[in-house]
């Protein structure tokens, strides 16, 4: 909401800049968006009178004025507007200045015809069109009589206040009217606002005769009316279109902008109808019944819901009750008889409402917030009195009522020591009691106890807690003092969980890969791609776009969007990891998902980018990708042997360079190629890829790190090159050596692979380096000649090798 | 001739030939020549029985002088030509060393998770349990336990991915707070938890809006916490992340689940406080929202507000790491272009 610095001074002395102000009201009660000056950005506009004009010789529309702006001579100017009129005072932008949209104005020929500047529309100079009074929109401005020639126009048309653009939280609508806001700075400098309440000069006849009311208490519990008769119909005065104009309203007419002005000023919203054009003369509070239509002043037909509430009469609804008046029974140049409606809606229904016509109009918004309710009564009367002064209108006697209650202050008790306790501060029982009297609050001192009695105005205000932010932002935050948290001592540390995920990082991170963070929500294809175990689905209820609709079930479909990413940008090396969660249902009648976390690689191109390597040759394989998983399980040192088993059962992955990984012989997830016609739909160049569980990793027992003497005895070592099948795989073959190797063996390691030429077809040549040691002597080679000989035995007889 | 005269000539010629030698081989066998057997200093030691008796040992003398000297000439010359090949080879072996080291591989954290990383260090030195709680919740912790029911207007502040009408995505890491209050002992202490983690709102995603992005969350409830603490608190955090020159100030706010609720702004990044068009010409810059926990909040998860209150906070590490570091676009973090990602490897 925007408020007006000059307005706040009716009611304030303020001896600070709009500036100061705004940064005052942000330190203290609401958030500030901006602070500006309509007249921001504009120059050399002053008031100028048309003195004579005359036709333009070269043109059917054009006319040629003569302007006084003040200055010895007359200024001759070419103005196009269908309204241009002699003897008026207008809105001149002389050469050089700057008008709207930062438009700069030259001295130019029109046609031939020197034009010195130009004469403006109000939306020519900064208004947006959304506020210009209809009678103005389609022409330029008048300026009133008395204004001064050769003056900046600025004054007459409030362009010289300042604006406020306060962001108001949903706790604080007392601060969505000028009021409101007076009352919260008066509090914040120790003033008391001189607010004016307004007397009702009433005619004799009884409103009552006029009208009945038939309010629904549970939607409105509060429901009043007056009417007034005999207005006449015509535009505000300046000063209130001024008002309206700066807060972003559009002046319509004196009845219309008076129930706006008492919007902007109390914070009450009004509605002011026709009242001739209802009929009969019971107005009622209801729900609207099904197959109720309404047009709004919007001119927007709505299908009403039972829920919505609507203000009727006999034969149909008349407005959309708390949010926007009915087309059928709008104020307009005819009408004569107003009935004002201020009134409470219900919160919740009024929210519910305007969500679902999609209708947020500045009452619903106040509504929603809630209003002063004891400051309904006044906001009618001061709207009736505004009507009687600036339309002529009768007021007739009495306010009438659809529905009220007795509204009591709130009385909360808090104590100097709770204030003291919970902010930290030293404030005395005076200071304290000050700051409620400030506010405006009743307050009894009773010990160090306050009874405090909260008016309606602060209807946010229940419990000691909003008391006690009373006190400390008034009493203000800077000074609140700076300490930390004293009390018993506490340990904080990572849990073990938390460790390994760290320390899963930065292995990961040692061995090449980046961190990801990828979308947790996919498509459903991409979710159900990859996937470690079956499981349903979990799809959002109401997404917002086609790309995030359900909750992953994999972490490599997020890297390899990402890969794609890269990839069409050029980047061909990419190598990431992500740690983070899947979501998993074991059914689709389970309705939340457990939640797992997982760690996933993909690597694609080269992982260590090498210019005087070839890039092809260097582009990481199955094996290098392989190393990296291995030395992260090798890392984690779960006990039990890590095996990794050829499957071709994942649809997205290459089915002959896939393999499951167990550890002890439980499956903990996969690695391998990401199948070409997956590559192909994410369009990504060939990317490997690994997915394991970590909750599992975690869980499973680890070996702690153990100092080993390291021998002082020699090893031994043996080679054998083995001719086999190619279907023979090292997990094989390292089997049979292990289960052969005999007590000194230590380690076996593949030092060769060939299957090219010189090779009888289907077979492979594989060799092994294999180390003997004892641990406690020094080994013989007879020792070690039979263990390697009982391995080659074993190899023959199991594998069919012929040993090279 | 005398015997003496000619090995005397043989000792002054040769040395000269010795110092000529140029290669390591013909060194070697001018040595043989020269000292070997059949060498003229072993053939004048032999022909020493034809000299008189009184003559031989003073010629004997002189013989072995001059096969030393030989010697040491030659061993000079060896070493000498030994050092000029190495440093032959030494210059042959001479490389560029400004072409470029082999590169190695060594990926990054990813520059959210180093903010994150970050605060819960500096919060687990201050004593915090750091926790994580589930993505997907129950809208009785994520809303209702926080002291947003059903039809509170505040829930408009926060668009919500629902899955049913009551599990949803979670909008934020205060349900975390409800999730702790609940479970924690008192009477084993006080309650300090950070809670860091991903959180999701219906938003359309552009430069300042992420459908998904992070929060930490915090909170300390005990017997005598105060506003004080917190302020003090966050202060630590500012100086941690950011640095010590930049200081924080309080400015109320709302939140259902504070009260009082406060937003807590940090020196502007870009100006140092001056003023300029990043900080709105405030010189402070919104970084997080924080404030006393609600004693509704407490009593929901049935713990007595009379006795036991504090503080919480949450703060955005997406928007730490894009004040802090100059990000103009939120979509970078999950992107993960490796051309963003490997930016922030700067240790220290």
């Amino acid at each position: 909401m925007k408020i007006s610095y000059s307005w706040l001074q009716e009611y304030l002395d303020l001896q600070v800049s709009p500036k100061d102000l705004a940064e005052k009201i942000e330190r203290s009660s609401v958030e500030v968006d901006s602070v500006t000056q309509p007249s921001d950005g504009l120059k050399k506009i002053v008031v100028g009178k048309i003195v004579s004009m005359e036709s333009h010789p070269d043109s059917d529309h054009l006319k040629i004025c003569s302007v006084d702006i003040g200055e010895d001579e007359l200024s001759q100017i070419v103005c196009g507007a269908p309204n241009v009129a002699a003897d008026k005072k207008v809105i001149v932008a002389l050469p050089g200045s700057r008008i709207g949209d930062n438009v700069k104005i030259k001295r130019s020929k029109m046609r031939g015809v020197v034009s010195n500047g130009m004469i403006c529309a109000l939306d020519e100079i900064g208004f947006s069109k959304d506020v210009v009074p209809k009678e103005w929109a389609d022409g330029i401005y008048f300026l009133p009589d008395d204004a001064k020639i050769g003056d900046p126009v600025f004054p007459y048309l409030g362009m010289d206040d300042h604006l406020i653009d306060v962001d108001v939280t949903p706790n604080r609508g007392d601060m969505l009217s000028v009021y409101g806001v007076a009352r919260d700075l008066g509090a914040i400098y120790g003033q008391t606002p001189k607010l004016n309440h307004p007397k009702v000069e009433e005619v004799a006849t009884s409103a009552a005769d006029k009208v009945a009311l038939d309010v629904d208490k549970d939607l409105a519990p509060i429901y009043k009316m007056r009417i007034v008769e005999n207005v006449k119909i015509q535009p505000s005065p300046v000063w209130l279109q001024i008002k309206l104009w700066n807060a972003g309203m559009r002046p319509i007419n004196n009845v219309v902008d008076v129930t706006n002005y008492i919007l902007l000023k109390y914070g009450q919203p009004l509605h002011a109808f026709d009242y001739g054009k209802v009929s009969g003369s019971t107005i009622k509070a209801r729900y609207a019944q099904k197959g109720e239509k309404l047009t709004t002043l919007d001119e927007a037909e709505h299908e009403l819901n039972e829920k919505d509430i609507v203000i009727a009469d006999d034969q149909k609804p008349i407005a959309l009750a708390g949010v926007m008046g009915g087309l059928n029974s709008e104020i307009d140049d005819q009408t004569t008889t107003v009935a004002i409606e201020s009134a409470v809606f219900t919160p919740t229904l009024i929210r519910k409402t305007a969500q679902r016509q999609n209708l947020h109009t500045d009452a619903s918004q106040h509504f929603e917030r809630g209003v002063d309710r004891g400051g309904v009564e006044e906001a009618v009367n001061a709207a009736a009195q505004m009507m009687h002064e600036l339309a002529d209108g009768d007021v007739l006697k009495g306010i009438v009522t659809g529905s009220s209650y007795d509204v009591k202050d709130a009385v909360v008790e808090v104590t100097l020591s709770r204030v003291n306790h919970v902010l930290g501060t030293e404030l005395t029982l005076d200071q304290v009691e000050d700051i409620f009297k400030r506010l405006g609050f009743g307050v009894q001192v009773d010990g160090e106890t306050y009874t405090v009695s909260v008016p309606s105005t602060r209807w946010d205000i229940h419990i000691p807690a909003d008391l006690l932010e009373e006190v400390a932002r008034i009493y203000g935050y800077d000074k609140i003092p700076v300490t930390l948290p004293s009390g018993p001592t506490t340990v904080g540390a990572l849990t073990e969980k938390q460790k390994l995920i760290r320390d899963s990082r930065h292995v990961l991170e040692a061995l090449g890969l980046n961190q990801a963070i990828s979308y947790a929500l996919t498509t459903q294809t991409k979710a159900n791609q990859f996937m470690m175990r079956e499981s349903s689905e979990t799809e959002l209820s109401w997404p917002m776009t086609a790309d995030h609709t359900t909750l992953r079930m994999n972490l490599i479909s997020g890297l390899l969007d990402d890969v794609a990413y890269n990839n069409a940008r050029r980047v061909k090396d990419v190598a990431l990891y992500e740690q983070g969660r899947v979501f998993y249902k074991d059914s689709a009648d389970q309705v939340r998902p457990s939640e797992h976390e997982h760690i996933a690689g993909a690597v694609s191109g080269q992982l260590v980018v090498d210019p005087l390597k070839n890039a092809k040759h260097n582009a990481v394989d199955f094996y290098q990708f392989k190393g990296i998983v291995e030395q992260y399980l090798d890392n984690l040192a779960i006990k039990g042997d890590v095996e990794f088993v050829a499957t071709n059962r994942y649809p997205e992955m290459h089915p002959g360079r896939t393999a499951d990984i167990n550890i002890h012989g439980h499956y903990v997830g996969f690695i391998g190629e990401v199948h070409p016609t997956i590559a192909e739909a994410y369009k990504i160049n060939q990317t490997y890829v690994f997915e394991l569980d970590l909750d599992a990793l975690i869980e499973m027992p680890k070996d702690m790190n153990q100092f080993e003497p390291i021998s002082k005895y020699p090893v031994i070592t043996r080679d054998v090159a083995l001719l086999v099948d190619k279907s023979v795989t090292n997990a094989q073959v390292l089997a049979q050596i292990q289960k052969k190797g005999g007590a000194y063996l230590k380690s076996v390691e593949l030092f060769d692979i060939y299957d090219g030429k010189n090779l009888p077809g289907g077979k492979q040549s594989l060799a092994y380096t294999l180390t003997y040691q004892n641990p406690n002597a020094t080994l013989t080679d007879d020792e070690v000649n039979q263990a390697f000989e009982k391995v080659q035995k074993t190899l023959t007889s199991e594998l069919g090798a012929q040993i090279r | 001739m005398t015997l003496k005269d000619q090995l005397d000539k043989i000792r002054q010629e040769r040395k000269e030939d010795i110092k000529d030698v140029v290669d390591l081989k013909k060194l070697d066998s001018l040595r043989v020549e020269l000292l070997g057997k059949k060498g003229p200093i072993t053939q004048a030691l032999r022909g020493m029985r034809d000299l008189p008796a009184d003559e031989r040992p003073s010629f004997g003398q002189f013989a072995n002088s001059v096969r030393d000297e030989l010697q040491s000439a030659i061993e000079t010359r060896r070493d000498e030509l030994k050092k000029d090949m190495l440093n032959k080879q030494l210059e042959h072996e001479k490389i560029d060393v400004t072409l470029p080291g082999k590169p190695v591989a060594q990926g990054q954290p990813h520059v959210i998770q180093q903010i994150i990383d970050q605060i819960e260090d500096l919060f687990i030195g201050m004593g915090y349990q750091v926790l994580s709680g589930p993505e997907v919740e129950e809208d009785k912790y994520n809303f209702e336990m926080m002291n947003l029911p059903k039809d509170h207007p505040a829930r408009d502040m926060q668009d919500t991915f629902y899955i049913t009408k009551e599990i949803l995505m979670r909008t934020q890491t205060s349900p975390m707070q409800a999730r702790t209050l609940e479970k924690h002992d008192f009477s084993q202490g006080p309650l300090k938890m950070i809670s860091p983690g991903v959180v999701y709102r219906r938003d359309t995603d552009d430069p300042t809006h992420s459908h998904q992005f992070h929060q930490v969350e915090g909170i300390v409830i005990d017997k005598h916490i105060t506003m004080a603490d917190l302020k003090g608190t966050l202060e630590l955090v500012a100086h941690e992340l950011f640095g010590d020159r930049f200081d924080i100030r309080l400015r109320p706010s709302y939140f259902p689940f504070t009260e009082p609720s406060v937003e807590a702004d940090i020196t502007c990044f870009n100006c140092g406080g001056k003023g300029c068009a990043v900080c709105k010409y405030t010189g402070w810059i919104e970084v997080l929202g924080a404030g006393m926990v609600h004693p509704n909040v407490l009593e929901m998860a049935g713990v007595d507000a009379e006795v036991y209150g504090g503080f919480a906070f949450g703060l955005g590490p997406d928007r730490f790491a894009m004040l802090k570091y100059g990000v103009d676009d939120i979509r970078n973090f999950y992107l993960n272009d490796i051309r963003f990602l490997t930016q922030f490897s700067k240790k220290g």
